[in-house]
C-alpha cells in the first residue's frame, strides 16, 4: 500500500485527472476557462501547462454545441471529461445528454457507445442564488443510460474520477463546491473506486442514515453528536446513485430497523423518495418505523444569508430527526 | 433622481426635444458610486455570493435606456446593477437585494443576478449568459401581439455572442420583424478568457448582418454615441421595421466578479481604457458646451455621493430576510 496523504477534494480529483490523462492520450478536458484559466474553482490548474491546448480544451460559452461535441467525440474513441462550471448551466446541455448520450448504446444495438464523464458543480453555503447552486442529479438518475456518481470525500472523488473516466458509459460526475476544501487521506496511487459500491462511513446499530453527497458529511457530523447520547447512529453514502448498490443500503436497514434518508435537493420526486421505496420495498419486515426523508425545500434557492441555510437539511436538522424517529 | 425615460415618441421618429445629457451624466455618475459602493460592501464580505460590478461601463447602460420611452423594456444580465438604476430602480431597494435584505425589492431571495423590475420595464439581471435575450425577444413578440409600439433591449457581453440562443432570437425577431434592439457590451473578456481566443470571423456585426440586422460597432465610452445610435434603432422598431444589433466596445475596470485579480489582462491596454473613461468625458463636454460649471459637477458629485451613502446606511441596518420569504412565491 502506498502512504496516504491529507489532500483536499479538489487536489484529489485534479489528481485522478492527471493520472487519467497519462494513463490514456484518449483523455481530454473540455469546458470553459478549464485551460489557461486553470479553472474557476482552481479545479484544473496545470492541466494545460502539461498536456497542451488539444487535449484540454477551452470552449467559448456554447454549452449545447460543446456538449454535443464532446459527446460525437466520444463515440469517435475520446474519452472526454466534459465541465459545466456550475450544475445549473446542465441544462443547457440536456438535449445532448438525454437525447443523445443516454440512447446511443441501445440505438445502436450496443455497437457504439458514449464513454464520457459530464463534470459539475453545485451545492449551497456561498450564496449564490436561484440560477448557482442546484445539483440535478436527480433528474440524470431518471434517464436510463446514464450513470450517476456524488461523492462526499476525497479519496471516493479521486478514485470515482478514475472510474467514470475509464468507463464505457456517459458519467455524471456531481461535485459539491463546499467540498473541495474539505480534507481527507488518500492514497498516492489513488486507488479506483468501483461505480455501484455504497460505502460505509461510520458503523452503528440504531439507526441507518444515508446521506447523499454532502449530506453524507452532515450525517457524520450528526452521528458523532448523537454518540455521546448513547446513540450508535450508521452512516451510508451510496457514492453512486446509479448503478445503486441496494443491498448495501437494505443490509444495514436490516441491522437497524430505522432509516433516514438525506439529500440536499428538493424533496419531492427526488432521490430519497426512491431509495425508501427500495428500503419498504426488499426490507419492510425488518423495519421498526417508517423509512424518514430529509431533503432541501421545494422551493428555487435564496440568495440571503438568513434564507439559504434553512434551504436543506444539516447536522442539527438530521440530529433532530432521528430523535424523532427514536421516539 | 431623475428619470432619463420619457413617454413613447411618435413610431419611426427619433424623439424631437433634446437630449438630456446632463441628466445621462448624472446617472452615469450615481452608478459608478452604486458600484464603488457595492465594492466596498462586497471587500468588506457584506454581500452574499458573487459580485459583478459594471463601472467602466456606464454610457453604454444610460446611453441604451437614456434613448428609451416609458414604457419600452429591457433584459439586462450578470453585470446588471447599470441597467436597473437607468431604468428606474430605487437605489435602496436595489442595494437591498443586492445585500440580500428583507427590504430588498425581490425579497432578498435573488442578490445582484436574479434582480426582477418588472414595475420599471426590466425584465431582470440574469445568472444564464444569454437568458435575457430570448426574453426581450418574446416581450416584443406579446408587444405586437396586442397592438403596442414598445421597444425592447436586450443587453448581453461579448461571451453570449457564441451561445445559440442569440442567434436563434436574431433570425427569429428579424423574420417576424420584432421591435428589439440587442445590444452587445463588448469588453474584451468573458470571464478570463479573452474574446479574440474564442470568437471566430473578424467581425462581430456580421452576425447580426448576416440575419439582414442592421448592423453597427460603436464607441460604448461615448454616451453621446451610444445614445444617438440607440435611437435611431429605437425608431426604427417602434416604425415595425424590426431588429438591430448595436456593439458597443466598452471595458470593464474592474474583474470579472469582486475579488478577481485579473492577472489575464494588460497593464497597458488597461490603462489606455481608464483614459477613456466615459464620466470625466462627458463632464468636460458638458462644461465646454456650458451646459453645467465644473462647480455645478462637484456639487452633483456630492448630492450623490450622499444619496448612496444614505442608501448604504439604512441597507446596513435593514433585517435580514425573514425566514417566511422561503417558501413565498414559488407558485402564485
Ligand atoms: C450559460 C452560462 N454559462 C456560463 C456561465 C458562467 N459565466 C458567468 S459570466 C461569464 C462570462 C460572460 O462574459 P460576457 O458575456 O462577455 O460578459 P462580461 O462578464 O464580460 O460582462 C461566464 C462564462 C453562466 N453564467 N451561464
Amino acid at each position: 500500500m502506498v502512504e496516504p496523504r491529507v489532500i483536499t477534494f479538489r487536489e484529489a480529483v485534479l489528481e485522478a485527472l492527471f493520472l487519467e490523462m497519462h494513463a490514456d492520450p484518449n483523455v481530454m478536458l473540455i469546458g470553459e476557462d478549464v485551460g489557461a484559466a486553470g479553472g474557476v474553482f482552481k479545479q484544473t490548474e496545470g492541466l494545460f501547462k502539461t498536456f497542451g491546448a488539444t487535449r484540454i480544451i477551452d470552449t467559448p460559452i456554447s454549452e449545447p454545441g460543446a456538449f454535443g461535441m464532446a459527446i460525437g467525440a466520444a463515440m469517435a474513441g475520446a474519452r472526454p471529461v466534459f465541465e459545466v462550471m456550475f450544475g445549473d448551466f446542465m441544462t443547457l446541455c440536456m438535449d445532448q445528454l438525454v437525447n443523445q448520450a443516454a440512447k446511443v448504446r441501445y440505438m445502436s444495438n450496443g455497437r457504439a457507445s458514449v464513454p464520457l464523464v459530464l463534470r459539475t458543480t453545485m451545492g449551497t453555503g456561498a450564496n449564490l442564488g436561484p440560477q448557482h447552486s442546484q445539483g440535478f442529479y436527480a433528474w440524470a438518475a431518471h434517464v436510463p443510460g446514464l450513470k450517476v456518481v456524488v461523492p462526499s470525500n476525497p479519496a471516493d472523488a479521486a478514485g470515482l474520477m478514475r472510474a467514470a473516466i475509464r468507463d464505457d458509459d456517459p458519467v455524471l460526475f456531481f461535485e459539491d463546491r463546499m467540498l473541495y476544501t474539505a480534507k481527507g487521506a488518500v492514497e498516492a496511487d489513488i486507488p479506483l473506486v468501483p461505480i455501484g459500491k455504497a460505502r460505509v462511513l461510520r458503523e452503528g446499530r440504531d439507526i441507518t442514515l444515508i446521506g447523499i453527497g454532502r449530506m453524507a458529511q452532515f450525517a457524520l457530523d450528526a452521528a458523532k453528536r448523537l454518540a455521546a447520547d448513547g446513540i450508535e447512529a450508521e452512516v451510508i453514502d451510496p457514492r453512486t446513485l446509479v448503478p445503486l448498490d441496494q443491498e448495501a443500503l437494505l443490509q444495514s436497514v436490516r441491522k437497524t430497523h430505522r432509516a433516514i434518508v438525506i439529500d440536499g435537493a428538493p424533496r419531492s420526486y427526488g432521490v430519497t423518495g426512491e431509495i425508501a421505496s427500495i428500503i419498504n420495498e426488499d426490507a419492510f419486515d425488518w423495519l421498526d418505523a417508517p423509512v424518514m426523508r430529509l431533503g432541501a425545500a421545494d422551493t428555487p434557492v435564496p440568495i440571503s444569508r438568513t434564507l439559504e441555510p434553512l434551504w436543506r437539511p444539516d447536522a442539527a436538522r438530521i440530529e433532530k430527526a432521528v430523535w424523532t424517529l427514536l421516539s | 433622481m431623475k428619470q432619463t425615460t420619457r413617454k413613447a415618441a411618435a413610431p419611426g421618429r427619433p424623439e424631437k426635444y433634446p437630449p438630456d445629457w446632463l441628466g445621462m451624466h448624472r446617472m452615469m455618475l450615481l452608478i459608478r458610486h452604486f458600484e464603488e459602493s457595492v465594492r466596498s460592501l462586497a471587500t468588506a464580505g457584506a454581500v452574499p455570493g458573487l459580485v459583478h460590478l459594471c463601472a467602466g461601463q456606464e454610457a453604454t447602460n444610460v446611453g441604451v435606456i437614456a434613448a428609451l420611452a416609458k414604457g419600452d423594456m429591457i433584459a439586462s444580465h450578470h453585470r446588471g446593477h447599470g441597467h436597473c438604476l437607468a431604468k428606474g430602480a430605487n437605489v435602496f431597494s436595489l442595494l437591498a437585494e443586492i445585500l440580500g435584505k428583507d427590504a430588498g425589492l425581490c425579497g432578498g431571495r435573488s442578490g445582484s443576478m436574479h434582480f426582477i423590475d418588472l414595475d420599471n420595464g426590466n425584465l431582470g439581471t440574469n445568472g444564464i449568459v444569454g437568458g435575457g435575450i430570448p426574453l426581450a425577444a418574446g416581450a416584443a413578440l406579446a408587444a405586437r401581439a396586442r397592438g403596442g409600439n414598445e421597444v425592447f433591449v436586450c443587453f448581453f457581453g461579448d461571451g453570449a455572442l457564441n451561445q445559440g440562443l442569440l442567434h436563434e432570437c436574431m433570425n427569429m425577431t428579424a423574420i417576424w420583424n420584432l421591435p428589439v434592439v440587442f445590444v452587445c457590451e463588448n469588453n474584451g473578456f468573458g470571464e478570463f478568457t479573452a474574446i479574440d481566443d474564442v470568437t471566430a470571423g473578424p467581425s462581430i456585426v456580421a452576425r447580426g448582418e448576416v440575419f439582414g440586422i442592421p448592423s453597427k460597432m460603436i464607441d460604448g465610452m461615448d454616451v453621446r454615441t451610444v445614445f444617438t445610435t440607440t435611437q435611431r434603432a429605437v425608431a426604427r422598431a417602434r416604425a415595425g421595421k424590426g431588429p438591430s444589433f448595436i456593439v458597443c466596445n466598452t471595458w470593464r475596470f474592474g474583474g470579472h466578479h469582486v475579488g478577481d485579480k485579473q492577472d489575464y489582462k494588460m497593464d497597458a491596454e488597461t490603462k489606455r481604457w481608464l483614459a477613456r473613461d466615459p464620466i470625466p468625458k462627458s463632464g468636460k463636454r458638458l462644461i465646454a458646451e456650458g451646459l453645467t460649471t465644473a462647480a455645478k459637477l462637484k456639487t452633483l458629485e456630492a448630492q450623490i455621493t450622499t444619496q448612496v451613502r444614505d442608501a448604504v446606511d439604512r441597507v446596513r441596518n435593514a433585517p435580514e430576510a425573514a425566514a417566511t420569504r422561503l417558501a413565498e412565491h414559488v407558485y402564485g
